[in-house]
């Protein structure tokens, strides 16, 4: 682990109460860090500083020193350095901490400034709030709660803009609503760099569009949804679909790639209705891809496995269980695992494995990389299996041993945990040869010919962690239940070990964690409670000279040359 | 009349009680639940609501004016709660003492039944233009045998209070125990000094209640015309006031209680076996009337001063019609007096059910012991010592002095437990 | 520290107990031959008056709209959760709707739960739901006693409507303040 810099603190005064920040902290992140709220609309901590939306005007003062001697000029009433105020208030986000930085967020003139910024903004607005997704997590809403006057004075008519606005395929902008903090902008320039949108036109007709013959369609264009500050920009997946103040958050990690985004699932009642992305600096700050957005859409798609099945008939879990078992104790089994699973169920499959004293292999999935936060590694644990020592080496895309195996007569039975074999290089002719059991949370090729189907639950059913590219071991939590009568993952995987005539392992995840803190040696002190939300980074040493597919994302440089060549 | 009466006589013993006992069964039961109806419609009146009003057959609703009239009058309620009683799912509870709990409503039937039998409801004129008494048996030890037989019906009380062997009924068992003792006493010794007077020496003794009305039965302003109620007042008062303890009505049903005891004795009954308690409960109450009638009200004489044969003479003497003394219409318009008088009075338990608040069972004690009984004792010496006075013919100074006397301690009575109070 | 209050001491009329019981039974008497103060319900059916809180109901606009544009707020509101919406989107297509965008597919209240609190009507930014004056719900199966969409506007009918708001939105765009 690399330690930080030490940072070079400077002392500033944010309402009378002096804090040490870094230097080149502007004025709002001084401001939070002393627990201040200086509202804004147009300022992201991730990107650049725009400064038009004016609502973070503060006072700002500075030590007073004699100009000529530059001694400092001590103000006789207080015995400290006299504070030259601004005569004028300043953008708090575009002005730098500098020592003996004096900041008031709470005079007269500052809350005065920020009434009249929020009248102004007021003016076009529709104040369709009922009808708005954004109600409930709008800038625009809460600063007019506190600095609205609560009624209008524009008499006029109010503009009138498009409502429905298809800037891509995913995005949909409601002009009316839109209160020009060109966050969406810079943030396909900057971010995304993919320079689509920008305002046309002038004053009151200011209109956000995209470039002509352009469109809002990049992989990461429902960002600029989450930033935007009103609900200008809307999501058409999302829209109108669901309140927020309904939604439960649940952390969770993006699957899509090894980058392994952190992500909010939003539901109600046991159904997904969006996943946004969660701040972690050290993965993807605040962003992840559009990809990742729609993943929970397998949980209730018509593919989905909700039933235990015995040779395409439906059996009881035990039944089912107990016919695996059967299958798994003849001998001579191929184990295939995933780098979908999560570390947990890594390890009760590498136990399995052991048990079985079956050769256990994973299929790699590759895909191009776009260098911001979809790494070509699309399996997102795949480090994973490497730490639970589930495989030592880089899995293959296709199962071309397996294959020569079952062709030699050699594997009695496979056990697939979520990988579809046929996807995978296998034959159908091959998996006719020898008895599959199938783990897996939606129907394919492979369950389609599986001797038994045993169905598991997606990521957002269930708890565990992944290991990124980074060697950053990161938790998921649970965020909907999963369908009625499917187990947990890892006590079908446990269940699955006592079928087969091993011994009886934990399933639920303290217990579990205990057992892989005690038998893996890079998780010794880990526990799962103790995980914390930003992650715990690994030593990868150990794994350094491995050919690793990834290419350059967010916050990862591949290490090896051959990786970065890739 | 005549031919009637001599075709009872010459029917056979046995015959003649099963129809006897059939008459009873057959009148009491209906009386019982038309009771309960008046009752559920006269509470209702008091309360401002129309009452039962409903139930209809549906085949009885074409029938123009009757129907909704009977509809109205809550009529097809009657039947139809009996109906359910009767129909309803008889539950035994599985922790009562079987035989016992099963006994008890029996229990609480046979004195309610057997005091009717003794009760004159009724007279008619014999061959010798005498009055004889409507009556199933006529005792000549009358209120004796009610006495005897009604004080048993508490008995149905207990046995159902510790029958259920549960805590509710057992404490209502044993207030109703309680309660019927205190006020057995008072009621007993109230009612002596009617048959001191009309069993005055030198005349024939009799306890029969035909007697007693027979002694309110002369004509003119005499002493017998007048009814005991104007020169008893103070024996009608503690009679009546025992009475509502004695059939366990507001303001003393304390073996109830539907407030603080969930019913009671019967809490644990159901069905028919509850029914039986009611109509046992409403039996007493026209037993107790007919005998409030009887001894201090005239029984079947329709006013004051005007008995029953004066009455049917000037009927005929003013008509002239042969059938007014015919012996049938003289019992019809006894009995129809009597009753009338026995349902009045049975509203005015109703009034006074649906007027009073249950006392408090301290309160009942009190009023039992501390106040009827002293009472009901001077009341006993009083008319002892004017029977006396009269017997012995002392004259009217002496009656007076008698009167001034009673009222004197009956001011001291009233006076003195203050004084004791604020000292 | 206890503090006593002596009860007025009765007097001799009240200790005789008897006049009193006479005093009550000519008030429950007089009771007895005053007119019934009761409603028979079936046939009599009681004045509803104005404000009365009935079965939540959903009302249109005096132009036959709907009004609810299903912002969930009295779904979020109901303390018993009765009220059940799934929103949906206007289409485009709808010409004298469809910059109203939004509207419920779905509107529920489970009259099981309903606890006829109008804090449902209090929360409406649209005046759409209102307590009206049905107040008998009755049913004889559980799936009977969900009021749905269909039903709400059933029984709420048309209320006036002051503010017309849409209507107003119409008239801007129709204005054409737009540039």
């Amino acid at each position: 682990m690399i330690a930080p810099p030490k940072p070079d603190l400077v002392t500033v005064n944010v309402d009378g109460k002096d804090i040490a920040v870094p230097k080149g902290t502007n004025m709002i992140e001084a401001a939070r860090l002393a627990s201040v709220e200086v509202p804004h609309y147009c300022y992201h901590p991730k990107l650049t500083v725009a400064g038009n939306c004016r609502m973070c005007l503060v006072e700002m003062g500075l030590p007073a020193v004699d100009p000529a001697t530059k001694t400092p000029i001590m103000d006789p009433a207080t015995g400290k350095q006299k504070i030259n105020w601004m005569p004028r208030p300043t953008i708090a986000c575009a002005t730098n901490a500098s020592p003996g930085l004096h900041i008031r967020t709470n005079t007269p003139a500052v809350v005065d400034c920020r009434n009249s910024v929020t009248e102004f903004l007021l003016i076009n607005h529709p104040l369709d709030c009922p009808i708005c997704d954004q109600a409930g997590e709008c800038k625009l809403q809460e600063h007019s709660t506190a600095y609205g006057r609560g009624y209008s004075r524009f008499v006029e008519q109010k503009n009138v803009k498009p409502k429905r606005t298809q800037l891509g395929p995913r995005v949909t902008l409601d002009d009316e609503r839109c209160i020009l903090c060109s966050r969406c902008v810079r943030f396909s320039k900057e971010v995304a760099k993919d320079d689509v949108l920008g305002f046309i036109d002038r004053g009151s007709y200011s209109t956000l569009t995209c470039y002509p013959g352009r469109k809002l369609e990049n992989n990461y264009s429902l960002n600029t949804v989450d930033i935007c500050p009103v609900g200008a920009l809307t999501s058409t997946d999302f829209r109108f679909k669901m309140r927020v103040w309904f939604l439960k958050q649940t952390p969770s990690i993006d699957t899509e790639s090894s980058v392994g985004a952190n992500t909010e699932v939003w539901s109600r009642e046991g159904s997904i209705y969006r996943i946004t992305p969660r701040q972690n600096d050290a993965v993807n700050d605040t962003w992840m891809a559009d990809s990742g957005r729609i993943l929970y859409k397998q949980v209730k798609a018509a593919d989905r496995l909700v039933e235990y099945s015995i040779e395409g008939t439906a059996a009881l879990p035990a039944v089912a269980l107990a016919k695996a078992g059967g299958l798994l104790r003849a001998g001579s089994v191929a184990i295939v695992g995933s780098g979908r699973s999560s570390v947990e169920e890594q390890f009760l499959t590498r136990k399995l494995a052991e048990y079985l004293k079956a050769p256990v292999t994973l299929v790699s999935r590759v895909g191009p990389g776009d260098k911001i936060l979809v790494s070509a590694d699309r399996n997102p644990n795949v480090r994973g299996a490497l730490v639970t020592g589930l495989v030592s080496s880089l899995p293959a895309q296709q199962l071309t041993e397996l294959a020569a195996a079952i062709d030699a007569g050699q594997v009695k039975s496979v056990l697939s945990i979520g990988e579809d074999l046929t996807a995978a290089g296998l034959t159908a002719a091959q998996l006719a040869k020898v008895p599959v059991v199938y783990l897996g949370t939606q129907r394919n090729a492979t369950s389609e010919s599986a001797q038994v189907v045993i169905p598991t639950l997606t990521v957002f059913e269930k708890a565990g962690t992944f290991v990124n590219q980074q060697f950053r071991l990161q938790k998921f939590a649970k965020a909907v239940p999963g369908p009625a009568g499917v187990a947990d993952d890892l006590a079908t995987l446990a269940q699955l070990i006592t079928a087969a005539g091993g011994p009886t392992l934990a399933s639920d995840l303290g217990a579990l964690w205990a057992i892989i803190a005690a038998e893996v040696k890079p998780l010794a002190t880990v526990t799962y409670a103790n995980l914390t939300a930003s992650g715990l980074l690994l030593d990868g040493t150990p794994w350094a000279a491995l050919p690793f597919v990834e290419g350059e994302t967010l916050h990862f440089k591949p290490a090896s040359p051959v990786a970065a060549s890739a | 009349m005549n031919t009637i009466v001599h075709l009872w006589n010459s029917l056979p013993l046995v015959p003649q009680m099963i129809i006897k006992g059939l008459a009873v069964i057959g009148v009491m039961f209906p009386i019982g639940g038309a009771c309960s109806l008046i009752e559920r419609k006269v509470s209702a009146k008091m309360q401002g609501r129309p009452g039962p009003n409903r139930a209809m057959p549906f085949w009885f609703a074409w029938v123009p004016v009757l129907g909704p009239f009977l509809q109205r009058l809550g009529l097809f309620h009657l039947m139809a709660d009996g109906a359910k009683m009767f129909f309803k799912e008889d539950s035994l509870p599985g922790h009562v003492n079987k035989f016992y709990f099963l006994l008890a409503p029996v229990v609480a039937m046979i004195p309610a039944l057997t005091t009717v039998t003794v009760v004159p409801f009724g007279a008619y004129l014999g061959d010798g233009g005498q009055l004889v008494p409507l009556v199933l048996a006529n005792l000549d030890v009358g209120i004796l045998a009610v006495f005897a037989v009604s004080s048993l019906g508490v008995y149905s009380l207990i046995l159902a209070g510790w029958a259920s062997n549960s805590k509710y009924p057992f404490l209502g068992g044993v207030r109703a125990s309680a309660q019927l003792i205190s006020y057995e006493l008072s009621m007993t010794l109230s009612v002596l000094p009617v048959f001191l007077w009309i069993n005055a020496p030198g005349g024939t003794g009799s306890l029969s209640f035909f007697h007693v009305v027979q002694a309110q039965s002369g004509t003119g302003l005499s002493w017998d015309g007048a009814w005991f109620i104007f020169y008893m007042p103070v024996s009608a008062v503690v009679f009546l006031v025992s009475l509502f303890a004695e059939t366990n009505r507001l303001p003393f049903d304390m073996a109830e209680g539907e407030a603080d005891l969930v019913g009671g004795f019967h809490t644990e009954y159901g069905s028919m076996k509850w029914g039986l308690f009611f109509v046992a409960e409403y039996s007493h109450m026209m037993v107790g009337s007919g005998m409030f009638i009887l001894l201090f009200l005239g029984g079947w004489n329709p006013l004051p001063w005007l008995p029953l044969a004066s009455l049917v003479g000037w009927l005929h003497h003013v008509t002239g019609w042969a059938f007014t003394v015919a012996p049938v219409f003289v019992g019809v318009l006894s009995i129809a007096i009597f009753l009338g008088k026995v349902l009045g009075f049975i509203f005015g338990f109703m009034v006074v059910r649906w007027t009073v608040p249950r006392f408090r069972y301290d309160q009942v004690m009190k009023l039992g012991w501390q106040k009827l009984l002293p009472l009901a004792i001077g009341n006993l010496i009083f008319y002892a010592l004017m029977i006396a006075a009269i017997q012995l013919n002392l004259g009217w100074p002496t009656y007076l002095a008698l009167t001034a006397g009673a009222i004197a301690a009956l001011a001291i009575g009233l006076i003195v437990p203050r004084r004791q109070r604020a000292l | 520290m206890p503090y006593v209050i002596e009860r007025k001491p009765l007097t001799l009329l009240e200790r005789l107990y008897i006049p009193q019981i006479i005093a009550g039974m000519r008030v429950t008497l007089k009771h007895f031959v005053s007119p019934n103060v009761t409603m028979e319900y079936p046939e009599q059916r009681p004045a509803i008056p104005a404000g009365y809180r009935g079965v939540p109901t959903l009302v249109m606009d005096p132009n036959g709209r709907e009004k609810c544009v299903s912002c969930q707020l009295c779904e979020f509101v109901c303390p018993p959760k009765a009220i059940r919406i799934t929103p949906g989107e206007i289409p485009a297509d709808q010409p004298d709707r469809a910059h109203v965008e939004k509207g419920p597919k779905a509107f529920d209240i489970d009259m099981l739960r309903c606890i006829y609190c109008g804090l449902c009507q209090e929360v409406c930014p649209e005046e759409a739901i209102f307590l009206q004056n049905q107040y008998s719900m009755t049913g004889f199966t559980r799936a009977e006693m969900v009021n749905d969409k269909a039903r709400l506007y059933e029984l709420g009918g048309t209320l006036p409507d002051e503010h017309f708001k849409w209507d107003k939105k119409k008239a801007a765009a129709e204005h054409g303040n737009a540039h």
